[in-house]
């Protein structure tokens, strides 16, 4: 009797929030606040949906209230009232005024999981309203993707207030997909199918696809025509993904074998220890962080800008030390140089692995380096976009180097011809160490970049070494242009054929591929010409 | 003629260490079984498996030196096809043990039953025959060797190309056995075993009959690398190592004879992989590893390149070491290995035997000159004094 009397009541509510979404006075949400109180969980969650709905600002502060245990009603329902400051003192909800004549039964409203979903759901649909826009923004997407009819009133309120063009087209495309759902007229539908598919992106698809089953007959080629461009152009979209996510693994690469570039393509060295002038990088980067956060916390955001030039300086000199004390011994033992580089790379892990401990540092991200936006169909993560600059202005940077300075013509000159270089005035030791130094500073930098999207750990560089001389190899020895094109090929190859392949597999494929391309092409991609490479 | 051209064609130093190593091969096992544990020369059971593991480092190392220090074909993917042999030993280790494992399946290894498989893959049948299994751990590391060489000599892949390709190699085979889809049991690997040939596996009969094995094998292989060495085929593989292109115009086929000792190579490294499984008890992936690989590049080096027993006294030194630090001092003991590298490049690029030798043939060099000094001076002493003697009457008179 008294269960069919508040279901009564509960309905009634709805009715009359449904009705009167002008008016708002306090006193019409009393009796929906009232049916909080409700001995069984579904009519409270009844009673919460319909308060969502309502659009009275006061909801918002009622619901977090629910939430929080703060409201209290009699065991077998009745009046709800709100805690008080002290104990024994009970306030009225809408008012926040004490109330007189407290019934002596109260207990604390109980909740259960359904009822705390019902509530966090009703909070973000209240947020439609909120005066923040990135909160409506996200607030309407999620109503676009999980449409419930019974947030159409509340909709249409927002809608009417709505000034920014995006969070309207948003939320109208709400607004269709909940259209589709109800029994509204068939022009109104096919009003809402265009509105849908106007947004082409996969979040029409799916409302697209589950109005197919329910549409009446005669909108069923319009929406399977929508359907159809849709999904092509979303495919096109993927391998639009596919080549970005591609070439941010590309420029991953080539920052990591762009420093090998020089010192294995230039001067021959099999410089093994080049992943871990990467991990010293990574850890350069770590302390300069720690320090600003000690030193000048307000600089915070722009650690990676001192970093990158310590991590540069510091990688460099070590580079320029191992180059004078092992392997100005050992030139024109190529092979014996990577031996004696990988016994340096061991001691260089373990020492690390000694000061800074086995486990993984944590180097945050900027601020400037954090989130994603969107473009088109692609959704691009910052971090990654600066990485591709990086990389980008890093390889810039070193082929004017190269090509255009002082040092770049002493440097070509002594690996074309270490004695007559030698005789016109060069200081081949100076040129050797200092290149050296260069491509280990240039490892230095990726250390930074990758900082931002690995682990720094003692073996950061093992997982970039095989990789980076698989680009090296691949795109000719010699020529930074081959690493570049060859970093991106490799990168793009190997996003490709994940979908298909599985992770790992594909990457087995991509090893396969290169050791087939050895056979054909020895001197990989842009191989250099001429005598100077046949000794 | 056989017995003449394994034992006439030989360096004494060849067959001291063959002597040497089937003298441990009688000794250790016996000195383990028969002699009491309170003697002094009682081998402990722990030690057993331990040497053998050594004597199965050494015969790997050999099998790179025949590449590297005779033929110049330095292969940082030599891991594999230890690894390979490995898991053929390993896959017959499996078969053997039948419904004793733990989900009890007569026909499947646990890790099968464990990923839902309902049949054996095909390439797992004929691994309960030890024949079958033994002919794959020679097959499947020589097969691979010959395919991959076959298209790297062809097409004059040299140097460090086909280095940084073989290590391609071994990390396309890591990522591949990491994989459960592969049937090899994936991160696991294959462990867990318990007979091999109707022998505990643990027992410490079979570790010592295993230990006398694994000594055999590196004693034969060390005859035969010794006959294929000093074969004229030897010398010309040496003439490759150091002239390639020159041998090449001598008519020589320099890739047939590359691929000839690179499937050789990878066979013994088959088998000395095979012989590691039992005595360690688990194979898995991380033999792949292509730093495992390069670990023995170092072995050879500290030993000595171009030498048949400095892959093998370089193996066991350097192992040697490796346990006794790992015990002491684990912190550092990368930093021993690394400074290892480092110093044998540097100060030791002949290895410790090619060291000895060069400062015995110096010795030498200077005895025969000093020899002939000494017999120059005998002969000038003798005819002044004959001069003299002549002198001597005239002045007396």
């Amino acid at each position: 009797m008294y269960r069919a009397i508040q279901t009564f009541l509960v309905a009634l509510c709805l009715l009359v929030s449904c009705l009167a979404t002008g008016l708002r006075a306090q006193e019409d949400i009393r009796p929906l606040v009232d049916a909080l109180g409700a001995t069984s969980f579904p009519q409270k969650i009844e009673a919460v949906k319909a308060l969502a709905a309502s659009g009275n600002p006061k909801v918002g502060d009622i619901l977090n209230n629910l939430n929080d245990g703060k409201l209290y009603a009699p065991k077998t329902g009745g009046v709800v009232y709100l805690e008080g400051p002290t104990d024994g003192v009970y306030l009225d909800v809408l008012t926040g005024a004490a109330a007189t004549e407290v019934p002596g039964n109260l207990a604390k409203i109980r909740l259960n999981n359904g009822l705390r979903g019902a509530i966090s759901t009703a909070l973000s649909q209240l947020t439609l309203l909120s005066p923040d826009r990135s909160a409506r923004l996200a607030a309407s997407k999620d109503l676009l993707k999980d449409a419930n009819p019974d947030n159409l009133t509340l909709l249409n309120s927002a809608l009417a207030q709505e000034k920014d063009a995006e969070v309207k087209a948003t939320m109208e495309a709400a607004r269709a997909v909940i259209l589709l759902k109800t029994d509204a007229s068939a022009e109104d539908k096919k009003a809402a199918i265009d509105t849908i598919a106007e947004r082409g992106n996969r979040d029409a698809l799916t409302p697209l696809t589950a109005a197919m089953e329910t549409a009446p007959d005669d909108l069923k080629p319009a929406i399977q025509t929508h359907i159809n461009t849709i999904t092509r152009s979303l495919a096109l979209w993927d391998v639009a993904q596919n080549v970005w996510y591609g070439l941010s693994l590309g420029s991953v690469l080539l920052l990591a074998a762009i420093g090998l570039a020089i010192t294995f393509g230039v001067m021959g060295i099999i410089n093994m220890a080049h992943g871990e002038m990467v991990m010293l990088g990574a850890y350069t980067t770590y302390v300069v962080q720690q320090t600003i956060a000690a030193v000048a916390p307000c600089l915070t955001d722009y650690t990676l800008a001192f970093a990158v030039p310590a991590a540069f300086l510091f990688t460099g000199l070590v580079g320029v030390g191992i180059e004078r004390s092992v392997i100005r011994w050992l030139y024109g033992r190529p092979l014996e140089t990577l031996l004696a580089t990988w016994g340096i790379s061991l001691i260089l892990q373990q020492a690390i692995r000694t000061i800074f401990g086995p486990t993984n540092r944590q180097v945050d991200n900027p601020s400037w380096m954090s989130g994603v936006f969107e473009a088109g169909g692609l959704a691009i993560t910052y971090n990654r976009m600066w990485i591709i600059v990086f990389s980008l202005g890093v390889f810039v940077a070193l082929l004017l180097l190269l090509k255009r300075s002082k040092f770049g013509l002493q440097m070509r000159a002594v690996t074309q011809n270490r004695r007559m270089a030698s005789s016109m005035g060069i200081r081949t030791p100076w040129v050797d160490a200092l290149t050296f130094g260069l491509g280990s500073g240039i490892a230095g930098m990726a250390g930074v970049a990758l900082s931002q999207i690995d682990n720094v750990s003692p073996n950061l560089g093992q997982n970039y070494i095989i990789d980076s001389f698989m680009v090296v190899v691949f795109g000719g020895v010699g020529n930074l242009w081959g690493t570049l094109v060859g970093a991106l090929t490799l990168g793009i190859a190997n996003k490709f054929l994940e979908p298909y392949a599985g992770a790992v597999l594909g990457k087995i494929l991509i090893l396969v591929f290169i050791i087939l391309f050895i056979q054909r092409r020895p001197r990989g991609l842009f191989a250099l010409k001429g005598r100077a490479v046949e000794q | 003629m056989i017995t003449q051209m394994l034992f006439m064609r030989h360096e004494k130093k060849t067959l001291w260490a063959v002597f040497l190593i089937m003298l441990a091969a009688a000794f250790v096992p016996l000195a383990n079984l028969l002699i009491p544990e309170g003697s002094a020369f009682h081998v402990p059971g722990y030690l057993v498996p331990l040497l053998g593991k050594y004597l199965c480092y050494a015969l790997l190392a050999l099998a790179l030196d025949l590449v590297w220090g005779y033929c110049g074909i330095l292969s940082l993917g030599h891991g594999a096809f230890f690894a390979l042999g490995g898991y053929a030993m390993g896959m017959y280790l499996m078969r053997q043990i039948g419904d004793r494992g733990v989900y009890a399946n007569p026909l499947l290894p646990d890790f099968m039953v464990f990923l839902n498989w309902q049949e054996l893959p095909w390439y797992w049948y004929g691994f309960n025959h030890f024949a079958f299994a033994a002919l794959m751990v020679l097959l499947v590391p020589g097969l691979l060797a010959f395919v991959f060489g076959w298209f790297a000599f062809r097409s004059r892949v040299t140097g460090v190309y086909l280095s940084i390709i073989t290590q391609a190699m071994t990390y396309a085979l890591l990522l591949a056995f990491f994989r459960n889809e592969m049937g090899f049991g994936g991160n696991n690997g294959l462990t867990d075993f318990k007979e091999i040939l109707g022998f505990n596996v643990q027992a410490g009969g079979t570790r010592a009959a295993l230990f006398a094995a694994t000594a055999i094998a590196l004693a034969l292989a060390l005859v035969l690398s010794s006959a294929i060495v000093r074969s004229k085929y030897g010398k010309v593989l040496v003439g490759v190592r150091d002239a390639e292109s020159r041998t090449r115009f001598l008519g020589y086929r320099v890739e047939n004879m590359k691929l000839f000792i690179f499937t050789v190579s990878a066979m013994m490294a088959g088998v000395a992989g095979a012989l590691y499984v039992p005595q360690v008890g688990i194979i898995n992936p991380g033999e792949f590893a292509p730093a495992n690989s390069i670990e023995v590049v170092i072995w050879t080096a500290v030993g000595g390149r171009g030498t048949l027993i400095g892959p093998v006294i370089g193996a066991v030194l350097v192992n040697f070491g490796k346990s006794i630090f790992t015990a002491a001092f684990p912190e550092f003991w990368l930093f021993a290995l690394g400074a290892l590298f480092v110093a044998t490049t540097l100060f030791l690029p002949k290895g410790v035997v090619g060291t000895v030798q060069q400062f015995l043939a110096r010795r030498k060099e200077q005895k025969k000159a000093d020899a002939v000094e000494q017999a120059y001076q005998d002969k000038a002493t003798a005819k002044a004094e004959s001069q003299l003697a002549i002198l001597e009457p005239q002045a007396a008179e």
